[in-house]
């Protein structure tokens, strides 16, 4: 059992790096711990009142405890051919087994780790990135710009599926981590322009103005007056790496060029997909593992909206709008519009 | 003019860049793939096709990486992209790709066009009655539909419309006992098979034309030309259409333009799922045998199309827009 624990430096990163206080309270030093906590309550708070930050946080959350003790959810060791070949689900196997004989809710339990280790390591990795070029390139201006620029651009316009099949099929196998390291080095690109263009309309502010009188050097301003101004944008070019890594990894797992012996659910759904599942009576191969990356895909999604609502009032659903009345004079069905704008 | 010039010479700049990652990419690699394949070959392979490996992966010793990047980017200049190596072996690469193109095109690109309409339309009417019940069951879908995997939509509809109701075939484009030809018997054969991958190809991109559709369509209808047309007491389908939709439309049109670029390459697994022989599933029978000239011409194929679209799209804005015109 203790060789199946994970190591903890390895998963500890993942679940601490969503939220933004963190990031947020960095730069008051002094008074941190006060601004900190109360920045981590109107988080709270925010996370309530928001039904889209509930389910994604209540989602996220069951996902990296499943990540991080699978043991004690499933006790089979899910590569173990053990069991009859093929079985329906039962009280035993309560999806039943493979065609390999393997149990298949330890697969989609122990399969939860890689998944999110890659989610969690190429939305940080690839974030970083991001952060680093587009603001180096909005703060340094002049040829650094159009440098960085101009590679940020390029890589936004080559299609990056084929591009990661292309280098998938030259490495035979990807692992874990170099699953990471491949799928971030190729999708910064579209959060580095983002990141650039906020760094750039913050570059006349007064406050910038006053570090540079004060003499500050400028890894300080980047990093100390800059980056924390940035915190929602991060936040949010977090959730969208996270959210590709997770289709972009199971993706090229399923067509076998992940290493087809780590079990992850794209893993699963490659061997469902050889070992034709569906013409076997084994749907429940394809099935489960499918909805489980549109659910951690779903909680990743959600959140993403959920931040954008909260920091862009103007996005929130409708309750009453002028246009909408305004259009419901020339429209007929007005009664029933109203009832289900209550709803909503 | 300097617009145009900028966006030819980025997009000259780009693939170039295509160009020579496909170059270098294998050299990156630890071990060298192409000596791989020359070793498990051996003697199975042309001398003219061993000569075009040499220069993409430089497996010959007696020239330097520069003379073979020189004499790579030489064969791609004059479409020689040498000949197959496992899918078809000795079978022309160019050849190969030609066969897989109109299958792409025809599934693809004719679901393209229907999810472009389609989508626009149901924006359109989305942002019109807003709040209604299109526009509030709008949101949630979109959420869900961008993060189900594209292959798995696909392998569930088969499963339903496949496996379990026998309605619809989801293998290849055509039944095997079939001779290809042009009668009626055929083509309806073709067009059931395409039925299932379509459809998957359909839902799966429809979700943003509607939203972005929406989107615009929802800022226009708050200016005040608008409210000008309502003013005045026309009639509600020409406010819609020739007020609201005709200025929110350039976002949708654009991208559709840029969208005609993801045709060719752009439903890799859709056709990995049904076995439909197009430029993807081509694609990933050359991944899987270690094709790598046939691997490596296609990566071109798709991405140049994808470039050429971009620039195609660019400079449709810039005709339609004349204020990209003044930015650039």
């Amino acid at each position: 059992m203790a060789t199946l624990r994970t190591p903890p430096g390895a998963s500890d990163t993942g679940p601490s790096q969503p939220p933004g206080p963190a990031a947020a309270g960095l730069p008051l030093a002094g008074g941190g711990g006060i601004a900190g906590a109360r920045s981590l309550r109107r988080m709270g708070r925010a996370i309530t009142a928001n039904r889209k930050a509930t389910v994604g946080v209540a989602l996220l959350v069951l996902f990296i405890f499943v990540g991080l003790f699978p043991g004690l959810i499933a006790h089979d060791n899910p590569q173990a051919e053990i069991y009859p070949r093929s079985l329906g689900p039962s009280a035993q196997h309560w999806l039943g087994t493979t065609s390999f004989g393997q149990d298949m809710f330890a697969q989609v339990i122990w399969g939860t780790r890689p998944v999110l280790l890659i989610a969690f390591g190429v939305g940080i990795l690839a974030t970083v990135v991001a952060m680093l070029i587009g603001v180096a390139a909005a703060y340094l201006g002049g040829a650094a710009d159009g440098t960085l620029n101009v590679i940020t651009d390029v890589l936004l316009v080559i299609p990056l599926f084929p591009l990661l099949i292309i280098i998938g099929s030259y490495l035979h196998g990807a692992g874990t981590a170099v699953m990471i390291a491949v799928i971030a080095a190729t999708s910064w690109s579209y959060t580095a322009r983002q990141l650039r263009s906020q760094a750039l309309s913050l570059r006349s502010r007064d406050f910038l103005n006053a570090a540079k009188v004060r003499g500050e050097r400028r890894l300080y301003v980047i990093c100390v007056e800059i980056i924390p101004t940035m915190t929602s944008l991060l936040v949010a070019a977090f959730l969208t790496n996270a959210l590709y890594a997770v289709l972009f990894s199971s993706s090229l797992q399923f067509i076998g060029l992940g290493d087809p012996n780590v079990t992850s659910w794209g893993t699963m759904l490659y061997w469902a997909e050889n070992n034709e599942a569906f013409q076997t009576g084994l749907p429940l191969w394809i099935i489960v593992p499918g909805l489980c990356i549109v659910a951690l895909g779903a909680a990743f999604a959600l959140l993403n909206y959920a931040f954008d609502e909260i920091g862009n009032p103007a996005l929130r659903p409708v309750k009453s709008m002028r246009v909408t009345k305004a259009g419901a004079v020339t429209t007929p069905d007005r009664h029933r519009r109203l009832r289900v704008k209550r709803t909503g | 003019m300097r617009f145009v010039f900028r966006r030819l010479g980025f997009f000259l700049l780009t693939l170039w860049v295509a160009l020579t990652l496909n170059f270098v990419l294998p050299r990156l690699m630890p071990g060298n793939p192409a000596l791989a394949i020359i070793g498990k070959f051996r003697g199975g392979i042309s001398p003219q096709a061993v000569k075009v490996l040499e220069a993409q992966f430089g497996v010959g010793t007696h020239q330097n990486v520069l003379a073979q990047y020189f004499s790579y980017l030489g064969n791609v200049a004059t479409l020689r992209f040498g000949v197959s190596l496992t899918t078809q072996p000795g079978a022309s690469v160019g050849r190969i790709i030609l066969d897989a193109i109109p299958w792409t095109l025809g599934l693809v690109g004719v679901t393209t066009v229907l999810a472009f309409i389609l989508g626009t339309g149901i924006g359109i009417l989305a942002a019109w009655r807003r709040g209604g019940y299109l526009d509030s069951l709008m949101p949630p879908v979109f959420v869900i539909m961008t993060v189900i995997p594209y292959f798995w939509i696909g392998l569930v509809l088969i499963l339903i419309f496949g496996v379990k109701l026998k309605l619809l075939p989801y293998f290849f484009s055509y039944t095997y006992t079939l001779t290809p030809g042009f009668n009626l018997a055929f083509i309806g054969n073709v067009a059931e098979h395409a039925i299932l991958p379509a459809f998957t190809l359909l839902i799966t991109t429809i979700g943003i034309w509607i939203l972005t559709m929406r989107n615009t369509m929802i800022t226009t209808l708050a200016e005040d030309y608008v409210r000008m047309a309502r003013a005045k007491g026309l009639p509600a389908h020409r406010i819609m259409l020739d007020y609201a939709a005709r200025n929110a439309i350039l976002p949708n049109l654009t991208g559709f333009a840029m969208s005609l670029g993801f045709v060719v390459g752009g439903a890799i697994l859709i056709e990995e799922v049904f076995n439909y022989q197009g430029v993807g599933y081509l694609l990933l029978q050359a991944v899987g045998n270690d094709d790598y000239p046939l691997m490596q011409a296609l990566f071109l194929l798709i991405t140049v199309a994808v470039l050429l679209a971009i620039l195609l799209s660019d400079l449709a804005t810039a005709i339609l827009d004349p204020r990209t015109r003044a930015a650039g």
